[in-house]
């Protein structure tokens, strides 16, 4: 596909939609969106200017493995249960501390919002991978 | 108790790491272990006196009623010092026997485990206890006779006698469950004390039968006998130790051990009493006509356990007297002679009666040995045998109900027995000596010690049988019959119907012996007609049920799994739409109490664009058309759900729905386009079976909204999403905090597949799947 | 409201069978799409429809109005992803089939295996 209007959009829809996941991924708690509505997002934000351009590509500048994110989405996860370890309580068990924010009453962070950081990068990965490994070239 | 099985276990796998020098002493030592478990076991003798018994317990899933119970009452005794007693002459014989054959470390490892495992049998007092101990005994026997394996005939063998013995082994393992289920436990003094109950039961009579061919086939019980003697290719100090004198006996030890709970019906005493004198006959019988040595003795054998059968299923205080003594009796003779047999074997290089004669004068000792047992096989005075003898006669005579033919049977049998004995001894060692392949001799000490031990203690214990009575018989008796119960023997009965019973026997077993060897002939017609009165053997039988088992498994198997992937799921399609629409007609008063209705319009106006975009999916032609009207169906989906409240799902649903139609787009280039791959009629039979599972999932989806459901959990998470959890978002707290391990779960299964498919496409062509 | 997304359910399972009973494995993997979706669907039409009351709950209290059920759609949400992920994956798997033995007929699998 070498549409000019398509990769003009690409190139700046692309932060756009990534931005807006990353909103959906931060409101997730209270309002409708989350790490995987998030992580589908942004992989497909990817996915939409790997589409333009030419996937291959964009492969190697942007995400040279895909398979990273998933480990970090991972890695996160597995951090974000360690702190109730350390609280004394069963594994698992959400820790909330809250961040004093002038102007506002305080934003509340916890190990729950952690965990949903970790799905969303791990939904990411999984979704290039997925899409990478079908559309290549041999 | 328990100590000696793990000191077995611990000698069993302990021949494989001594050093050389011991190792060539090996049977010497388990020889000394058995022995020492012996002492052991002799040493309790005068604790368990009439109905004490000593029982250990250990728990080891008592939730499932499954617990390690030891039990040592007078009948285990019996049995434990059997095995252990023989069990030590036995591995001393082995030592010289086994000298000549490779795997010897194998070989007493077996023999050794198998001794564990017997000993375990008889000192079970949980019966799923004892079925494991006894299906491990079916399994080192099939190890055993198997020895030889470069032979054909000892593979088939052994195979035979696994697919028999554990046949009987499962079928028994039912029987105990079924009677479990009465009274709701495996322990057999649970059993014992509801003895009426389980009698009473309906499950009493399939229960008894279960067993019942599980000891059967154990105890080579007519019509399972013929594995008996086809596991004559094992060594012959297996033949003399499990063949003989042990292992069969396990299925004698389990009768007596039920006899108190399910003895005492009709039905126990017709069935084993039939069955006991058929095989006693059929062993008596064929044992005339066979020349081999091991073969004659097996039938002998076949012929001793139809006998304790029958008695035990008599069942009164004399017969089973009588089978306690006797169990002694044929173990001490016929190990004797097994081993006998062997040492002839070894030491003439054939075990053919044609072969065979004279050998009085290279082996006198063990003609002196091999004698004293034959008598003692004949039931001639004044051996042990004799006062067996007495003893069945007697309880014979005394036997309720078909007490006439049991005794006429059983003197035929006899007689047949005498004869045997008589002719065995003469063809052997007296006569004109025969032309042996090897010059016999009758060097090494270890294989006369064996033999000789027992043969004497026939004799001893013959002439003065009081003590033998009273400190082993009568504990046995006493807990078999549950009470205690008086045991004198003694060798001398007086002038009476018993004992005329028995010069008639003996008489008439001489003149049959006399016949036998005057006309030669005699035996080969005999063998004749035996061939065309039984033409049909019962081995041959069984190889060929085994055969055409295999053939229709075989059949079954290429029907079933035709390698057809549609049909499979075709098959999992109409059976589960066959139990759906099952269940729908049993639970088909329901009241349905939701009205129909259209509004709101643009609901169902989204339902009718979903329907249309499935079906046009179903039906086009065109691979872009297919994949873009299951997108719209997906989509519509989604937006439902956005409809009823489901904010999260919905954008889930579209975002997944993009992904997927992306991917397909991405693939579809490199695929084929769709053939017309099935016949018209195909198509309309897939429809039907299609519509016929989805109209029933309709119904379900139905009866599902009208379920009440609980909402507790639900509530739960609606009511403290915010207090415990700081979310607003319920679905969102629920996957990320409350059910957080199942979104791990979930995370993990997505990235397996997505490095799955990673690796299936990124690896070169030329790697096949 | 209940019958028609009742009957939406059934004939959605209707194509999904259908689809799954074809030889050509591109329609079966559409087939296991329309399969998902009709159990998807199942699952959260069994527990209810609450219209325009999502699982939101009030800031600094539990609420106690009715609200739609949250439950179900958390395990839809997962089932969503995970169908993903299997569908994927067939992909996937019918392409090196495809790729290896150069048909897309299924009753072909049944001579790969010698």
């Amino acid at each position: 596909m070498n549409s000019v209007i398509l990769q003009l959009a690409a190139k700046y829809l692309r932060w756009l939609l990534i931005s807006f996941a990353v909103l959906a991924l931060l409101r997730g708690h209270n309002n409708p969106g989350g790490g995987f509505i998030g992580g589908l997002m942004a992989g497909l934000a990817i996915v939409y200017k790997g589409f333009a351009f030419n996937a291959f590509q964009v492969k190697e500048k942007l995400l040279k493995r895909p398979e990273r994110y998933m480990g970090l989405g991972l890695f996160l996860i597995l951090l974000s249960f360690i702190p109730s370890v350390f609280a004394g309580k069963p594994l698992m068990t959400g820790i909330w501390i809250t961040v004093p924010v002038p102007f506002f009453s305080g934003i509340k962070l916890g190990t729950p919002f952690l965990f949903d950081i970790g799905v969303f990068f791990t939904v990411i990965g999984v979704t290039l991978l997925f899409v990478f490994s079908l559309t290549q070239k041999k | 108790m328990v100590y000696i099985l793990l000191v077995f276990l611990s000698a069993s796998l302990l021949i494989f790491i001594l050093p050389g020098w011991l190792k060539k002493q090996k049977a010497i030592l388990l020889s000394f272990v058995q022995f020492a478990a012996f002492i052991y076991f002799l040493s309790h003798v005068s604790e368990i006196t009439s109905y004490h018994s000593k029982s250990i317990f250990i728990e080891w899933i008592p939730q499932l009623g499954l617990n390690l119970e030891f039990m040592l009452d007078g009948l285990s005794m019996v049995f434990a010092l059997l095995v252990t007693g023989i069990g030590a002459l036995v591995f001393l014989y082995a030592k010289d026997y086994m000298k000549s054959y490779a795997g010897t470390d194998k070989f007493f490892f077996y023999l050794m485990l198998f001794s564990g495992a017997m000993l375990g049998l008889v000192l079970s007092g949980n019966l799923i206890q004892l079925f494991i101990f006894w299906e491990l005994t079916s399994f080192i026997s099939f190890f055993l006779i198997s020895f030889f394996h470069e032979k054909e005939s000892a593979r088939k063998a052994a195979f035979q006698s696994l697919y028999i013995t554990g046949f009987g082994g499962l079928s028994m393992l039912a029987g105990i469950v079924l009677l479990g289920s009465v009274v709701d436990s495996y322990s057999f003094s649970d059993w014992l004390s509801n003895a009426n109950a389980i009698k009473e039961s309906n499950l009493y009579l399939p229960g008894l039968l279960l067993i019942l061919a599980g000891i059967f086939t154990k105890s080579a019980q007519f019509p399972f006998h013929f594995w008996l003697p086809g596991a004559m290719q094992a060594p012959a100090p297996v033949s003399s130790y499990l063949h003989s004198a042990t292992m069969v006996k396990a299925g004698i030890f389990l009768l007596a051990r039920l006899s108190p709970v399910l003895g005492g019906t009709p039905e126990w005493t017709y069935i084993i009493s039939l069955t006991g004198v058929l095989t006693m006959l059929t062993g008596s019988y064929f044992a005339i006509t066979q020349t081999d040595l091991k073969g004659i003795l097996a039938f002998t054998t076949i012929n001793a356990l139809g006998v304790l059968v029958l008695l035990l299923g008599i069942n009164t205080t004399e017969s089973i007297k009588a089978a306690m003594l006797f169990l002694f009796i044929h173990a001490f003779y016929k190990a004797t002679l097994f081993m006998v047999a062997g040492l002839i074997e070894k030491k003439t290089g054939t075990r053919e009666l044609r072969q065979l004669g004279g050998l009085i004068k290279y082996m006198p000792l063990t003609f002196v040995i091999a004698f004293l047992a034959l008598l003692s096989m004949a039931g001639l005075p004044p051996l042990l045998g004799f006062l067996g003898k007495e003893l069945i006669y007697e309880a014979k005579v005394q036997s309720p109900g078909i007490a006439s033919m049991i005794l006429i049977l059983g003197v035929t049998s006899n007689i047949f027995m005498v004869a045997v004995s008589l002719y065995f001894a003469r063809k052997v060692f007296l006569g004109k000596p025969g032309n042996f392949p090897k010059q016999p001799n009758e060097r090494g000490a270890a294989f006369l010690i064996g033999p000789g031990v027992l043969a004497l203690l026939s004799l001893v214990l013959g002439l003065s049988p009081g003590k033998l009575g009273s400190a082993v018989i009568k504990p046995a008796l006493s807990a078999v019959l549950g009470e205690v119960a008086e045991v004198k023997l003694k060798i001398w009965h007086g002038f009476n119907q018993v004992f005329f019973l028995s010069m008639l026997t003996i008489i008439l077993g001489f003149l049959l012996y006399v016949a036998m060897l005057k006309k030669d002939k005699l035996l080969i017609y005999w063998k004749k007609i035996n061939d065309v009165v039984f033409a049909v053997q019962l081995d041959e039988v069984f190889a060929w049920v085994m055969d055409k088992f295999v053939a229709v498994s075989k059949l079954k198997t290429k029907t079933v799994q035709h390698g057809y992937h549609r049909l499979y799921i075709l098959t999992i399609i109409v059976f589960t739409s066959l139990l759906l629409w099952f269940q729908v007609f049993v639970t088909r008063s329901w009241n349905f109490d939701i009205p129909f209705t259209l509004r709101p319009f643009y609901i169902s106006g989204l339902a009718l664009v979903i329907i249309l975009a499935s079906a046009v999916s179903a039906v086009s032609r065109s691979r872009i058309v297919t994949i873009i009207s299951m997108g719209v169906a997906g989509y519509g989906i989604s937006l439902i759900f956005l409809y009823y409240s489901a904010v999260d799902l919905a954008i889930t649903q579209i975002l997944v729905e993009t992904l997927t139609l992306v991917m397909f787009m991405a693939i579809l280039q490199k695929l084929p386009r769709f053939a017309v791959l099935s016949s018209k009629k195909t198509r309309l039979r897939d429809f039907l079976i299609a519509l016929g599972f989805g109209s029933v999932m309709t119904i379900l989806a139905l009866k599902a909204v009208n379920v009440n459901l609980n909402r507790s959990i639900s509530d739960f998470y609606l009511e403290n999403s915010y207090l415990k959890a700081f979310g607003e978002n319920v679905v969102n707290v629920i996957l990320v905090d409350f059910r957080a391990l199942d979104t791990l779960g979930e995370v993990t299964v997505l990235t397996i597949a997505a490095v799955g498919v990673y690796l299936l496409l990124s690896k070169p062509k030329s790697r096949k799947l | 409201m209940e019958i028609i997304l009742a009957i939406v359910v059934g004939l959605l399972y209707t194509v999904g069978v259908y689809l799954l009973l074809r030889r050509s494995i591109l329609k079966f993997i559409i087939g296991l799409i329309f399969m998902s979706n009709a159990t998807n669907l199942l699952v959260f039409l069994s527990a209810g429809l609450v219209p325009g009351s999502p699982a939101f709950v009030q800031a600094g209290s539990g609420s106690s109005a009715p609200l739609a059920d949250p439950l179900p759609q958390a395990l839809v949400l997962t089932a969503i992803v995970i169908g993903l992920g299997i569908v994927v994956f067939t992909l996937a798997l019918k392409y090196k089939f495809f790729e290896t033995t150069g048909t897309d007929d299924l009753d072909q699998l049944k001579k790969t295996d010698n």
